[in-house]
């Protein structure tokens, strides 16, 4: 769907993105960076309207600095910011922006009906935009980038400013998108745990470069964590630093967790789950310090773990 | 809807239909980017009208629209009833004798037609279509002066066929009409590109409009105060110079040059022929300055 090799784009101040070397299958794929990572940049890059400094970049197997109207043609896009007249009915609007994309008129109010209903909007799309909800416009806005059917849509923040209900129904909605209408769908985002769970695929990117890509998958089984928790004994007041030590004199990598300042995070260690021994190594360990173990379990983790430090300077890319 | 449809079972078919109202794609025609450039043309040239918007917008230029022909239809009137050979008022005079109203649409419809994108960001939606930044100023500039140009022509026609009526010389008559056509059609370009530079460097509404009042009228009036103060204290030579520098002044000393028009200056002074030029040229060189100024506007606006 999407390649790009060494990608750059260099503005005289900042550079946005610095060789950036991307493929990206159909599916739904999550680009998760922190603001400024260059998300933006490369969107822009893709649809053709902003020239890379230096690289290519193919959409849909189409070069972007020669085809970029024909990639528009086959592509959706739905902006960060707001981008909706409010004294126009949602079906007005919609109908408009697919005949901007070259619908006829007939197919264009027809696929606004459609796409419409799809995305949850019924008797309220007769109305102004400027009565709506968050959330409601947040759907226009998915309409307007759904309605001449591309191939591939790129959503650009898509759950911004909804509550946590809307949140939900925006990526169930954007996971529809592809296994209902067989669409594929890139979605940035800065909140990972939201992509984790709607995305196949996840790219990270930071300061312009490629941190990680992989399938989500990838993500959670590679980082597999054990949580413990021991109890005080009379001989170790404090259990948890004494395990801590007998642990790490074991050899068993400890971790910060991103559990760090919950209630009760700190009398819960957080290990790397090395294989089947570093059970055994925990049990005997526990045994041995004569503390009660009141819990040993697997963590599922979060990809919000590439993010931390020790993880930025070696970017590692794997083959999804 | 057939092909969503889905006979079940051996039952009479038309009692039995499931109705598929599952995702369907699209495989009809899609038809590219001049297709879309003239959808844009027409939706903001009735837009400028108010038409598919809601019935408050369509009340200012309805109402102006209205006032534009109302002194024509008079004309007309008062001719017939009295069996004038000839109008009370030549046709290339009607726009310069209507300008305020002119000014008013401009300056009302302008920021319509481009501040509401730039001011809701719907512009990144279009070029993130097939449409061009070509596409959509050639759309946008076409769609204003559309609009000027059936505002300024309806009340000629009304003369025109008026003057049909009062059997007045056809020969004649064509002839000042087709004239003043152009004219307005000159005219329309001009202001039309002018107003939306203006609306466009403005996102909010309201200093579009009061930018197009002022640059108008502002200029208006400080060219004819200047001509006349020139045409009274003898230097009449200046008057014809310094129509150059009003929109509306310079629609005058084309048409006096070329299209047979009394000039509205002091004293009758308009431009001959080869001032005239300078002024013809003038009004082209505005009007391509305002497209591109037009086109470096949306270079940036791009997502």
């Amino acid at each position: 769907m999407i390649v790009t090799e060494s990608l750059s784009k260099r503005f005289p101040r900042v550079t946005a993105l610095d060789r950036l070397s991307l493929d990206i299958g159909p599916g739904v794929t999550g680009l998760v960076g922190a603001n400024g990572a260059g998300k933006s940049t490369l969107i822009k890059i893709l649809l053709g309207l902003s020239p890379a400094t230096e690289g290519r970049a193919e959409v849909l197997g189409l070069d972007v600095a020669a085809c970029g109207a024909a990639i528009r043609e086959h592509v959706g896009y739905m902006p960060e910011h707001d981008c909706l007249p409010p004294d126009v009915s949602a079906t007005e609007f919609v109908v408009h922006m697919a005949r901007m994309s070259g619908l006829p008129p007939s197919a264009a109010r027809e696929r606004t009906a459609d796409t419409l209903r799809h995305v949850g909007l019924y008797e309220e799309r007769y109305r102004p935009i400027g009565g709506y909800s968050t959330g409601m416009k947040q759907r226009v806005k998915l309409a307007q980038a759904l309605v001449h059917d591309p191939r591939l849509v790129l959503l650009d923040e898509p759950t911004n400013g909804l509550d946590p209900v809307g949140r939900d129904e925006m990526l169930g909605l954007i996971r529809r998108v592809h296994t209902d209408f067989g669409i594929s769908v890139l979605v940035t985002s800065h909140l990972l745990g939201e992509l984790e769970r709607t995305c196949g695929h996840v790219v990270v990117v930071d300061g312009g470069r490629l941190l990680r890509s992989s399938s989500t998958s990838d993500f959670t089984r590679t980082t597999a964590t054990l949580a413990v928790e021991v109890t005080d004994s009379d001989t170790h007041p404090d259990g948890t630093a004494a395990l801590r030590e007998a642990l790490t004199a074991a050899g068993v990598t400890l971790r910060a967790g991103v559990e760090d300042g919950l209630p009760g995070a700190g009398h819960i260690l957080l290990l790397e789950a090395a294989g089947e021994e570093t059970y055994d190594t925990v049990r005997d360990t526990v045994a041995a310090l004569g503390l009660g173990l009141v819990r040993m379990e697997q963590r599922r983790h979060h990809i919000a773990e590439v993010f931390r430090p020790e993880a930025a300077p070696q970017p590692t890319e794997v083959p999804a | 809807m057939s092909n969503g449809t889905t006979r079940t079972g051996t039952a009479p078919a038309e009692t039995t239909r499931i109705h598929n109202i599952g995702y369907r794609n699209y495989d009809g025609a899609r038809l590219g980017r001049a297709y879309a450039r003239r959808s844009l043309f027409a939706q903001s040239l009735r837009g400028a009208y108010g038409l598919g918007r809601s019935a408050r917008s369509k009340v200012l230029p309805m109402i102006l629209f209205g006032v534009m022909c109302v002194p024509a239809a008079v004309i007309v009137a008062v001719a017939v009833a009295t069996e004038m050979r000839e109008l009370p008022l030549d046709y290339t005079r009607y726009a310069i004798f209507t300008q305020a109203v002119i000014g008013l649409f401009l300056a009302a419809q302008a920021p319509q037609t481009v501040s509401r994108d730039l001011r809701f960001r719907t512009v990144p939606l279009y070029f993130s279509r097939p449409v061009e930044r070509v596409d959509y100023v050639l759309a946008k500039f076409g769609a204003m002066a559309s609009a000027l140009f059936v505002l300024t022509a309806a009340p000629l026609l009304v003369l025109y066929l008026g003057s049909l009526l009062a059997k007045m010389d056809l020969a004649d008559q064509t002839k000042g009409f087709a004239q003043a056509l152009v004219s307005v059609a000159l005219l329309s370009l001009l202001f039309g590109g002018l107003g939306l530079v203006m609306a466009a460097l403005t996102p909010r509404r309201g200093f579009g409009v009061a930018a197009v009042i002022a640059a108008l009228t502002i200029t208006y009036g400080a060219v004819s105060t200047v001509q006349a103060i020139a045409y009274e204290t003898g230097s009449g030579g200046a008057v014809q110079w310094l129509g150059l520098f009003s929109p509306v002044t310079l629609i005058d000393g084309v048409q006096t040059a070329f299209l047979g028009a009394s000039s509205s200056f002091p004293g009758g002074l308009g431009p001959g022929t080869g001032t005239g030029a300078v002024y013809l040229l003038a009004v082209l060189v505005l009007i391509a300055g305002s497209y591109g100024v037009l086109m470096r506007r949306y270079r940036k606006v791009g997502l």
